[in-house]
């Protein structure tokens, strides 16, 4: 399991975003975690990235068990939240240059993501002057930069041109392919169900079919029937 | 060790080029510093003897000023467009993250010296020298303050009250600073750089200490903070 | 809920209270009406029975601050407790820093004729109380506790830290140019006197007490807070789970309700 979490709770303030969440994701899945807002989706990607601590409950990342050690599993992986975790000064081509360095990523990954997405002609724009679709490339980019084993995408098709939706989901397809995992938290149920081999429902902080072969059936019926479908 | 060292090139080397780019140190903390100068030369009465004797004392309150702004900016190069998130996805030490930061904070503080300092000895009509005693001050008290803002600032980083809370913290920490770039400077400047050097041993140690609890203490305010 | 019983206030017994009172009434009466005047000073010396326990509260308060964010950052010992206690101790150390800040000033108008004089002493202790509003200042930032702990435990050691440094500038500075005709920079007051010296370690005594006795209230209480903050925290852990449990078709609608939320969860 590159994922693994039991009775996981982490605390916003004082609000139980996630109130004993359970997940198991194997290598190569592509798993779609649908709910309504305020269920505690983005609080999962970034307890799963390390940045939110788990108050109590277990959670165990590409082998790292988070708990002890939130720190060591991030250079493995990628989180796409709403911001762009780029620099307004700085151009494209600098940003992309920044954080694949920073995250100690091979010496062409920066120009190849720029490459993926489309990026080649805005490489001397400022991050400022970007439109928001470019900036959503951009942070695209800037995940798929850091050569990640695990993509941890929140709402990735949010402000994205249709062009852009498409290289997207054909990166997301070939993922497994390339030995990358995926678990995307989206609202575009019909297009993310396409591409997902699993879904997850995430509600009142809870997680629906987060455990494969075991759990409360009653709940997982129908989100299994969609994801199969 | 070497990638600690390359991953503060690259953290400082982003803050350089952003300065460049934006040139909100040059082009607004500069002017205000200078503006400091200025304003206490007229307060103080600019034909009296009194400037050039107290002159090394304006200079460092300036300079105190103008580092809280600088140290400021540093910061919020860090909150815009979740900047901050992104530096703790990264591989990097948080120790070589705050090395970065320092070294770019220094490097603007620097220039911002050079060019009040030349300011300050044009309007208070002062005869530079000691200049060997002068650069090692300014170089020991740069990395003092920068160091000391780094830390409050990253400790102050989430609060909304950001602005007003760093100067109430690092001020006072710095009082030893002042106190001792200005002694230095003074005893400089009189001709007897003899006596600036325990100043700016003094100076040396401060810098060394706050750099080494940044250093330990930055990963962790990155992480909670 | 069961767990209030156990979370219930514990009465901290009078007898800590009752005897901080009466040991401060003793010093006042023996500091004002026993002890004899000072050959020098003749009554003025009396504030010295309230000044040198506040600098002694505030130097002890402080320290107690450091060892306290100590015990935090070290991990075996990590504990919300520490935290508690560097808080009150802080609070109370800025509060005796300004008392003797205060009656310092009070007592060098009639000897030194001035209100305040740039003294090494004075000026270290001016600064202190600075580092150390800053550092209350910090701990009023908000966030979780774990957050307010560690930045106050990291801002409360720097700061002690630097005591020493200031301490040490300043004194070097103040020797630079000491204008020491003008005043008896350390205000010498011959404690012979029995009664003299027994009012002092009585006011020792006292005022230590009077921390004590300060701090265990102020803990009692931040322990209390967190305790209730704690409680409604579970209650909305739990609340969230059997939402999702009881009512199937329900919990849709109250997932949407919370979505009103400012914050992106």
């Amino acid at each position: 399991m590159i994922v693994s979490v039991r009775s996981a709770v982490c605390v916003l303030g004082r609000f139980p975003a996630l109130a004993g969440a359970d997940l198991d994701i194997a290598v190569g899945e592509i798993v779609l975690l649908s709910g309504p807002n305020g269920a505690g989706k983005t609080t999962l990607l970034r307890m799963l990235a390390g940045l939110v601590p788990i108050r109590s409950g277990t959670a165990s990342v590409l082998g790292s068990n988070l708990v002890a050690d939130r720190r060591s599993h991030r250079r493995r992986l990628s989180f796409i939240g709403h911001d762009t975790f780029c620099y307004d000064d700085l151009t494209v081509a600098e940003n992309l240059r920044f954080a694949a360095r920073a995250a100690h990523a091979s010496r062409d990954a920066a120009s190849n993501a720029a490459e993926q997405f489309g990026l080649g002609p805005l490489a001397g724009i400022a991050h400022a002057k970007l439109s928001a679709g470019q900036r959503r490339r951009l942070a695209l980019a800037v995940a798929f930069a850091r050569e990640p084993e695990l993509l941890l995408l929140d709402e990735p098709h949010a402000g994205l041109d249709a062009e852009g939706r498409d290289l997207l989901d054909n990166l997301l397809r070939s993922a497994p392919r390339l030995g990358q995992t995926v678990l995307v938290a989206s609202h575009e149920l019909d297009r993310t169900r396409t591409i997902a081999t699993r879904e997850v429902r995430v509600v009142q902080g809870l997680l629906e079919g987060g455990l494969v072969g075991s759990g409360s059936t009653a709940a997982r019926s129908d989100s299994e029937a969609a994801a199969i479908s | 060790m070497m990638q600690l060292l390359r991953d503060a090139r690259l953290v400082c080397a982003k803050d350089l080029r952003i300065e460049i780019r934006a040139r909100i140190v040059i082009a607004q903390v500069l002017p205000f510093g200078a503006l400091v100068l200025i304003l206490f030369a007229f307060t103080l009465d600019a034909d009296s003897s009194v400037l050039p004797t107290i002159a090394p004392g304006l200079f460092w309150i300036t300079v105190l000023l103008s580092s809280i702004l600088a140290v400021g900016r540093s910061m919020a190069i860090e909150t815009d467009n979740g900047a901050r998130d992104g530096l703790r996805l990264s591989a990097m030490d948080g120790g070589s993250i705050f090395l970065g930061k320092v070294g770019a904070v220094v490097a603007e503080l620097l220039v911002l010296e050079v060019l009040l300092l030349s300011g300050t000895f044009a309007l208070y009509d002062i005869a530079a020298r000691g200049w060997l005693a002068l650069i090692a001050t300014s170089l020991a008290a740069t990395i003092g303050i920068a160091a000391t803002g780094a830390v409050y600032g990253a400790l102050a980083a989430g609060a909304k009250v950001r602005e007003t809370l760093v100067p109430l913290l690092v001020l006072p920490v710095c009082a030893p600073v002042l106190l001792g770039a200005t002694k230095a400077f003074e005893s400089a400047l009189h001709g007897r750089s003899g006596e600036a050097w325990p100043w700016i041993q003094l100076l040396g140690v401060f810098a060394a200490l706050y750099l080494t609890a940044g250093f330990v203490a930055y990963e962790a305010l990155l992480e909670e903070a | 809920m069961s767990t209030t019983t156990k979370n219930a206030p514990r009465r901290s017994s009078p007898v800590l209270g009752l005897l901080v009172f009466a040991g401060i009434v003793a010093t006042v009466v023996m500091g004002l009406f026993i002890a004899p005047k000072d050959t020098v000073q003749g009554d003025a010396y009396r504030l010295l029975f309230m000044h040198v326990p506040a600098a002694w509260l505030a130097y002890l308060a402080f320290g107690v601050t450091a060892i306290a964010s100590l015990l935090y950052l070290v991990p075996r010992t990590r504990h919300l407790r520490w935290d508690y206690l560097a808080g009150a101790s802080g609070e109370i150390g800025v509060m005796f820093t300004a008392l003797m800040l205060a009656v310092g000033s009070l007592w060098g108008r009639p000897i030194w004729g001035r209100w305040w004089a740039w003294e090494a002493r004075l000026t270290t202790t001016a600064i202190l109380l600075f580092l150390y509003l800053g550092y209350l200042a910090l701990r009023r930032m908000g966030g979780s506790p774990e957050q307010r702990a560690l930045r106050s435990a990291v801002a409360g050691l720097i700061a002690f830290v630097d005591v020493p440094i200031v301490h040490f500038s300043v004194s070097w500075w103040a020797t630079l140019h000491q204008d020491g005709s003008v005043f008896n920079s350390k205000m010498q007051v011959h404690i012979k006197d029995p009664s003299m010296q027994f009012t002092l370690l009585l006011g020792v005594a006292a005022f230590t007490l009077l921390y004590v006795y300060l701090c265990i209230r102020r803990m009692q209480l931040l322990e209390l807070e967190e305790g209730m903050a704690d409680r409604e925290l579970q209650a909305a852990i739990d609340d969230r789970q059997l939402g999702v449990v009881s009512g199937a078709s329900s919990g849709a609608s109250q997932a949407d309700a919370s979505a009103n939320s400012p914050v992106t969860i």
